[in-house]
């Protein structure tokens, strides 16, 4: 059990390669903390850092109070879960399980009381003899969760852990283990590109891109204050819509539509005016807040439906009442909800409201 | 990979009389004949060989193999017994092994912990060292007698003083580079993840070698035993550079050479002697073979 600390921290490959670009993060003890962002962002490699897997080309990493910048691997006390499950194929899953505690000269009373209670945890008492190439993927996911609970780390490291498995499973997987943070008591951080995953899973989530940190905070907060262009468009699906405009005096003017803003702009601001699927209604309250749209594509999802469509030649989503009636081809009037307006510098892209 | 590639991938062969049914059957048949064919052409000369070997000297110096396949048949068995009775049959054979099991097992050890060394070490000039040892598989072996024999004299390593060490050692120097550039690819095709979860999970190199890496090249090991012990088995030059014809010493290849006489007489005692000399490869090989299989692919085709 340990907090741990990303205190200004690089990762160079060569001069002109830089991966991991001053990264600040600091994360709770028995905290579920999410790494989130585009493949190739850098997550993996911020990830392998703590580890010990990749060196640290400057900044300090903390597990607790100790630097860890030049502990080895092994000493670290993590234990991480690979995208691949790295488990040894030749093997057993009771083997796989009991190789790290071996490793660590434990006796064998001890090791397979371990192996046995991390079996039982994960549902895996009938498959201890059985070579990995005889267990469905989310059995070996499962495998590779247990090598890693036997350790009894003080930080847990998962590295996709679930991109390997189909729809349904990864579905059930995410809940199992926030259900299995919640027993162990133990610091998560959790690496994956799905933003899915990060909102559910994780106490607060961090938003890399191109190695660099964009935004800390929990999933709720950055859904509803997105620090920056990058972050509003990366969380939510469907993904936040974004028009072209201008600020005027307490408002925002795009091509097809103006709307007040909760929070006065300076005059002549250009930047980016977001708002999610969600806050455009079929219901007009104010109309100077209503817009005209025409329709494309309706979705019908039984619970939801969306609009895709145009304000005035800009591309706008819109969900809305599943009740309305709404074919394609149709120009609708809807409503925005200025609570949740965001408005975007067009040239920092960082949030002004 | 995903259960929805795996579907799309399927029905084509399995609905009769389609283009593509027919194109893959008849490519499957154009394989097979292909494959037939080949095998064919290389199983003749030795299907001759065996025919030959057991044919009267009268027979087998006037006429071609082939007609000992029709009537009137005469067979016999006169050229097995005469190379059973000819010499120190026995001698040769412990000879042969003697050679052949040092000789196959220390190179493929070295290469072993070396092939690891090069594929999952980093040292200083690793890539180099590598590229020079592959660049050894060009030098000639005839062109590496003289100034080996003259080392060995000038250090004492002469047969007389050491027995087979010498050839020991030398059939260690030509297997390596081959040996180590096998192991070396197979044991770098190994994926890195189960290398950095063992590092985490506390073991040292050694142990990943004798744990991890051993265990899952067993296919890649035994392909090369195989290869070093037929060639150090039916080496014939090497063993007669480096510890001479006498019988004490000579392997069963120099041995079944030496039947013939030295004007040509005797020579249809070689046909039998081939077989003779077949039997422990192919012991070798028949044992061996699921792995050896299975090694050719593993390097081309992953798990
Ligand atoms: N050993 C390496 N040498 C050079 N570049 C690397 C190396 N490993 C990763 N990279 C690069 O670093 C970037 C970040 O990689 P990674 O952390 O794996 O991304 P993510 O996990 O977010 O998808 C990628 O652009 C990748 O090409
Ligand atoms: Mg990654």
């Amino acid at each position: 059990m340990a907090s741990v600390t990303y205190d200004h921290v690089v990762k160079r490959y060569t001069a002109d390669l830089t991966v991991v670009k001053d990264f600040n993060v600091e994360i709770k003890d028995k905290e579920f903390m999410v790494l989130v962002g585009p493949s190739g962002c850098g997550k993996s490699t911020a990830l392998r850092m703590l580890a010990g897997l990749e060196s640290i080309s400057e900044g300090q990493i903390r597990i607790g109070e100790r630097v860890v910048n030049d502990v080895a691997a092994k000493d670290r006390d993590i234990a991480m879960v690979f995208q691949s499950y790295a488990l040894y194929p030749h093997m057993s899953v009771y083997d796989n399980m009991a190789f790290p505690l071996q490793m660590q000269h434990m006796k064998k009373p001890d090791i397979d009381k371990r192996v046995k209670n991390a079996s039982r945890i994960l549902g895996l008492d009938n498959f201890l003899q059985r070579k990995p190439r005889a267990l469905s993927g989310g059995q070996r996911q499962r495998v590779a969760l247990g090598r890693a609970i036997v350790r009894n780390p003080k930080v847990f490291l998962l590295d996709e852990p679930l991109s390997n498995l189909d729809a349904k499973l990864r579905g059930q997987t995410r809940i199992e283990l926030q259900k299995l943070h919640r027993d162990l008591e133990t610091t998560f951080i959790y690496v994956t590109h799905d933003q899915v995953e990060a909102m559910t899973m994780g106490d607060r989530i961090a938003i890399m891109n191109a190695g660099i940190l964009q935004q800390v905070g929990t999933p709720g907060d950055i859904y509803d204050h997105p620090a920056n262009l990058f972050v509003a468009g990366f969380i939510g699906s469907p993904t936040m819509n974004f028009v072209p405009a201008t600020a005027q005096n307490g408002s925002a003017k795009a091509a097809g539509f103006e709307v007040k803003l909760p929070k006065s702009l300076p005059a002549g601001k250009k930047g980016t005016l977001g708002f999610r699927p969600e806050a455009v209604t079929d219901r007009v309250t104010d109309e100077g807040n209503a817009l005209q749209m025409k329709v494309d594509v309706v979705e019908r999802l039984g619970s939801d439906q969306f609009l895709y469509g145009q304000v005035g030649g800009d591309s706008v989503t819109a969900r809305v009442d599943p009740r309305m009636k709404v074919d394609p081809g149709d120009t609708v009037k809807l409503g925005l909800d200025t609570r949740s307006l965001h408005f975007f510098d067009s040239e920092t892209e960082l949030a002004l409201l | 990979m995903t259960i929805a590639s795996e579907r799309v991938a399927t029905p084509a062969a399995e609905r009769p009389f389609t283009p593509e049914w027919l194109g893959q059957v008849f490519s499957k048949g154009l394989l097979h004949v292909a494959v037939i064919g080949i095998t064919l052409v290389w199983i003749v000369p030795t299907l001759g060989l065996l025919v030959s070997s057991f044919r009267p000297l009268d027979q087998f110096s006037s006429s071609g193999w082939w007609t000992a396949l029709s009537p009137p048949f005469k067979f016999t068995l006169d050229n097995y017994t005469g190379v059973l009775d000819a010499s120190n049959l026995g001698q040769s054979f412990f000879n042969s092994f003697m050679i052949t099991i040092p000789a196959t097992v220390i190179p493929v050890t070295i290469a072993a912990f070396a092939a690891y060394a090069f594929s999952w070490m980093k040292f200083w000039g690793r890539d180099m060292f590598f590229l020079a040892l592959v660049g050894l598989l060009a030098v000639p072996l005839q062109a590496t007698f003289v100034p080996i024999l003259t080392t060995f004299v000038n250090l004492g390593l002469t047969p007389e003083n050491v027995g087979f060490v010498g050839l020991w050692l030398v059939h260690t120097g030509y297997g390596l580079p081959f040996a180590i550039y096998l192991l070396a690819n197979f044991f770098r095709a190994l994926p890195t993840d189960l290398f950095e979860s063992a590092e985490i999970d506390g073991a040292g190199t050694l142990t990943v070698f004798f744990r991890i890496v051993l265990p899952l090249s067993v296919p890649a090991i035994a392909s090369l035993i195989i290869f070093q012990f037929l060639w150090i088995w039916n080496d014939y030059l090497v063993a007669l550079v480096y510890v001479g014809g006498t019988p004490e010493v000579a392997p069963l290849t120099v041995t079944l050479a030496n039947l013939v006489g030295s004007k040509g007489q005797d020579y249809q005692l070689l046909t039998a002697a081939a077989f003779f000399s077949m039997i422990v490869p192919l012991i070798v090989f028949f044992s061996l073979q699921r792995y050896f299989v299975r090694g050719i692919l593993a390097g081309s085709v992953k798990g």
